[in-house]
C-alpha cells in the first residue's frame, strides 16, 4: 500500500490541496524552504508570533459576539459577560442597522432587534455602553456597509462620555469587500464602498490613532466556500486594496498599517489552521515590508481575532459544538491569536443564551488557567510537520495572490462576481462531499443518533422591543434640532459629491442625532446602491 | 406531472427574503437544482415579498423557493402568501429552506409551504421532493 493513501485508498490531501505525509523529518522542512522565514517571536517576519512573550505577558482578549433587541437589552448582556471575566466586547447589530436602514423603515419590518442590537441614533449608543469603562474594555463593532456611520457614532459617544478619542482603542469590522463575497450587508457600489473604507482609515489615523478602523475578514470568505489558503490569500488581497486606497491619498504606510487587523476562521484540520496562521503572519509582514516599504515593526503585524467557525458546527447533537469550540479555542491559542470569539453551541439554532455564552467564555478561561497555553510562545514551533506545512501553506497563498494580481486584482474580481462564483462552486462540492460521506461530519454523516428536539433554549424575539425602538427614534426626532440635522446631512451630501473625506461631516451629523438611515440616504443619493452580480460561472 | 414527460424543465425562482445576507446555502441549492436539470432564477439578496411574487408571476415558475437564515421567515411568509395567491400562483409548489426551528414547521405548512428543508437537509432530498411535487 502506498503510504500516502488512507486505508480506504484515498490520498490524504488537506483542504488547501497540500498532500499530507505519514511522517515528517528535518529533510522535509529543508525541502520546503527550511527555516528561512521562521525567525524569533516579535521579530520579522513574525511567523512565531508578533510579540516576544505573547500570552506570557497578556492572554488573548476574550470577546464573544453579542447583541439583540434594543440597546438596553444588550447593555445588560454586556455587563453579564464582563462580570464573568470577559475582557472585550464584540457588538452584533440587527440587519436594518447593518444595511443602513432605520427601525421604522418598511424594509426593517420584522427584523428590528432580531439578530443583533438595533441602533438608529447616537442616543442608542449612549444607552448601549452606559456604565462600561471604554478604557478598560475594548469594543469591536461588527458593522460593514454602515461602518463609517457607526464608527463616527462610537467615537462621538466615547467623547461625550469623557474618554480621550486620541487614546481610544477598539475595532470596527468595516471590511466591505468581503461583504460582497459573503455576509451580504453591502449598501453602496464597490468603488464608493472602497472609498468610504479609505475615509475611515484616513480619519482615524489622525483623530483616533489607537483605534483599529478595519478588521479584514478571511472568516466569511471561508464560510462562503473558500479553502484555508484562499481564505487568507484573499484577505491579504483585500487588505492591500484598502492600503492602496489610503496610500493614494498620500498617507504614509507607517501611519495606518499598524491599525489594520484581521479576522480568520478556524474550522477544519487542526494542523492546517495552525500552519495557515503562522504562514500568514510571515506573508503579511513581507507584503507590508517589501511591497509597501513599511519600517515600523507594528505596521507588519498580522493582528487577528480567531476562534469562530460557524460552518464547522452542526445542528445535529449540538452539545458536540461545545467540544468543537474547545478545539477551536485550542487551535487559536496554538496559533497566537490576539483575540478570541467562539461560536456558542446553540448558534445553529438561536441567538446564544447567557448559559451558552458563559460556557464559551469558560472554555477560553480553562485554556488560560488550567492548560498552560500561556506559558510558552509558539509551542508547536519546530515540529517537522508544522514547519513544513507552514512553508507549503505560505507558498500556496503566494501562488493564489499572484493569480489574483494576474487576473486584474481583487476589486475587479469581486465587482464582476468571479470570486463569489468560485467559492460558491467549492461550497457546492463540499456539500456534495458531506452528503456522500466523503467529507466526514460527526453527527451528520456518521455517528448519528435519533434525536428529538435537542435541549436548546430559544432566544425569544420580542415585538415589543422593536416597538420601543421605533418609539425612541420618534422621540429623538422630535427633540433634536431639526435645522442642525438638515444642515449636517447637507454637508454629508456635499462632502460625498465633492470627493472629500466624508468622515468629518458624518461625525457632525451623528452628533446632531441624525439617524443611520438618514445619513445612509444622504450617501446613497450621491453614491447610488450596489447591484449584486448573480453568476454561477467563474 | 412526471419530469420524464414534461415539455420543459421545472422552473424555479429561488429567493433570499428580507435583509438576511447568508447566501451560501441558497447558491448551493441553486447549483443542485440546476445539476438536476431544472431552470433556476436566483434572485440575489434583499427581496421584498412584492418583488418575489412579481418575478414568480412574470417568469411563470413552477416552484417558489425561499432561503431564510436570520429568523424572520414566519412574518415574511405571512406577507408573501396573499401576494402569491393574488398572482394566481397558489397552484405552484412553495418550498422553504434554512434556519427553520421545528416549532415553526406547522405554521409554515399552514401558510402553504409544502416542502420545509431545515439546515442539514440533503441536496438529493430537496431535488427529489421538487421533482415529485411540482406541477
Amino acid at each position: 500500500m502506498n503510504d500516502r493513501l488512507r486505508p480506504d485508498g484515498n490520498p490524504v490531501i488537506n483542504e488547501s490541496g497540500i498532500p499530507i505525509q505519514p511522517l515528517y523529518t528535518e529533510a522535509d522542512v529543508a525541502a520546503s524552504g527550511g527555516n528561512a522565514m521562521l525567525g524569533r517571536p516579535g521579530e520579522y517576519p513574525f511567523t512565531r508570533g508578533i510579540h516576544p512573550l505573547m500570552y506570557r505577558k497578556q492572554p488573548w482578549t476574550m470577546r464573544q459576539y453579542t447583541g439583540f433587541g434594543n440597546a438596553a437589552d444588550t447593555n445588560a448582556r454586556f455587563k453579564y459577560l464582563i462580570a464573568n471575566g470577559q475582557t472585550g466586547l464584540n457588538v452584533a447589530f440587527d440587519l436594518p442597522t447593518q444595511c443602513g436602514l432605520d427601525s421604522d423603515d418598511p424594509l426593517a419590518d420584522g427584523e428590528v432587534g432580531r439578530v443583533g442590537m438595533a441602533i438608529d441614533t447616537l442616543r442608542d449608543f449612549e444607552i448601549a455602553f452606559e456604565g462600561i469603562d471604554l478604557d478598560r474594555i475594548t469594543v469591536s463593532l461588527t458593522i460593514n456597509g454602515a461602518a463609517a456611520i457607526l464608527i463616527a457614532m462610537y467615537l462621538a459617544m466615547a467623547e461625550r462620555r469623557g474618554f480621550a478619542v486620541k487614546g481610544l482603542r477598539g475595532t470596527a469590522q468595516n471590511d466591505i469587500l468581503k461583504e460582497f463575497i459573503g455576509r451580504g450587508t453591502w449598501v453602496f457600489p464597490v468603488e464608493p464602498s472602497l472609498k468610504l473604507v479609505g475615509d475611515t482609515i484616513e480619519y482615524c489615523a489622525t483623530h483616533a490613532p489607537k483605534y483599529s478602523p478595519v478588521s479584514v475578514c478571511g472568516y466569511h470568505i471561508r464560510e462562503s466556500g473558500a479553502n484555508p489558503a484562499q481564505e487568507m490569500a484573499y484577505a491579504f488581497c483585500i487588505a492591500s486594496a484598502y492600503a492602496d486606497e489610503v496610500l493614494r491619498r498620500g498617507v504614509p504606510i507607517d501611519e495606518f498599517a499598524g491599525r489594520l487587523s484581521f479576522n480568520f476562521n478556524i474550522f477544519g484540520n487542526l494542523f492546517e489552521q495552525v500552519a495557515k496562521f503562522r504562514a500568514g503572519r510571515a506573508l503579511w509582514a513581507q507584503i507590508v515590508h517589501d511591497r509597501y516599504g513599511a519600517q515600523k515593526p507594528g505596521s507588519m503585524w498580522m493582528r487577528m481575532i480567531a476562534g469562530g467557525g460557524g460552518s464547522g458546527l452542526t445542528l445535529e447533537q449540538p452539545e458536540l459544538n461545545i467540544v468543537r469550540g474547545a478545539y477551536y479555542a485550542l487551535i487559536s491559542a496554538l496559533s497566537g491569536a490576539q483575540t478570541m470569539a467562539l461560536c456558542c453551541y446553540d448558534e445553529a439554532y438561536t441567538i446564544p443564551s447567557e448559559h451558552a455564552q458563559r460556557i464559551s467564555l469558560r472554555t477560553m478561561q480553562l485554556l488560560i488557567e488550567e492548560m498552560g497555553l500561556c506559558d510558552t510562545v509558539d509551542p508547536l514551533g519546530g515540529s517537522y510537520y508544522v514547519e513544513t506545512l507552514t512553508n507549503q501553506m505560505r507558498g500556496e497563498m503566494e501562488r493564489i495572490i499572484a493569480d489574483v494580481d494576474a487576473r486584474g486584482g481583487i476589486v475587479g474580481l469581486i465587482a464582476s462576481g468571479s470570486i463569489q462564483a468560485q467559492v460558491s462552486a467549492q461550497a457546492y462540492q463540499r456539500q456534495l462531499d458531506i452528503d456522500a460521506g466523503r467529507l466526514r461530519k460527526v453527527g451528520v454523516n456518521c455517528y448519528r443518533v435519533d434525536e428529538d428536539d435537542p435541549q436548546v433554549e430559544f432566544h425569544p424575539y420580542n415585538e415589543a422591543d422593536a416597538m420601543t425602538q421605533v418609539a425612541r427614534l420618534a422621540e429623538v426626532r422630535r427633540r433634536r434640532d431639526a435645522s442642525a440635522v438638515a444642515r449636517t446631512l447637507d454637508d454629508v451630501r456635499r462632502s460625498a459629491a465633492g470627493g472629500a473625506n466624508t468622515m468629518p461631516a458624518i461625525v457632525a451629523a451623528v452628533k446632531a442625532y441624525a439617524s443611520v438611515g438618514e445619513i445612509t440616504a444622504a450617501l446613497t443619493g450621491v453614491f447610488g446602491r450596489y447591484r449584486e452580480p448573480v453568476r454561477f460561472e467563474e | 406531472m412526471n419530469s420524464t414527460t414534461r415539455a420543459r424543465p421545472i422552473k424555479v425562482v429561488l429567493a433570499k427574503p428580507g435583509l438576511d445576507g447568508h447566501d451560501q446555502g441558497a447558491k448551493v441549492v441553486a447549483r443542485a437544482l440546476m445539476a438536476a436539470g431544472m431552470e433556476v432564477i436566483y434572485t440575489g439578496l434583499r427581496q421584498t415579498p412584492e418583488a418575489i411574487a412579481q418575478i414568480a408571476r412574470e417568469e411563470d415558475v413552477d416552484v417558489i423557493a425561499l432561503s431564510s437564515m436570520a429568523g424572520s421567515h414566519l412574518g415574511f411568509c405571512r406577507r408573501l402568501k396573499p401576494l402569491l395567491e393574488e398572482a394566481g400562483l397558489d397552484d405552484r409548489l412553495w418550498v422553504i429552506g434554512g434556519n427553520l426551528p421545528r416549532q415553526d414547521h406547522e405554521a409554515l405548512r399552514a401558510l402553504g409551504f409544502k416542502g420545509i428543508f431545515p439546515t442539514g437537509a440533503r441536496l438529493d432530498d430537496i431535488t427529489a421532493f421538487i421533482q415529485r411535487n411540482s406541477r
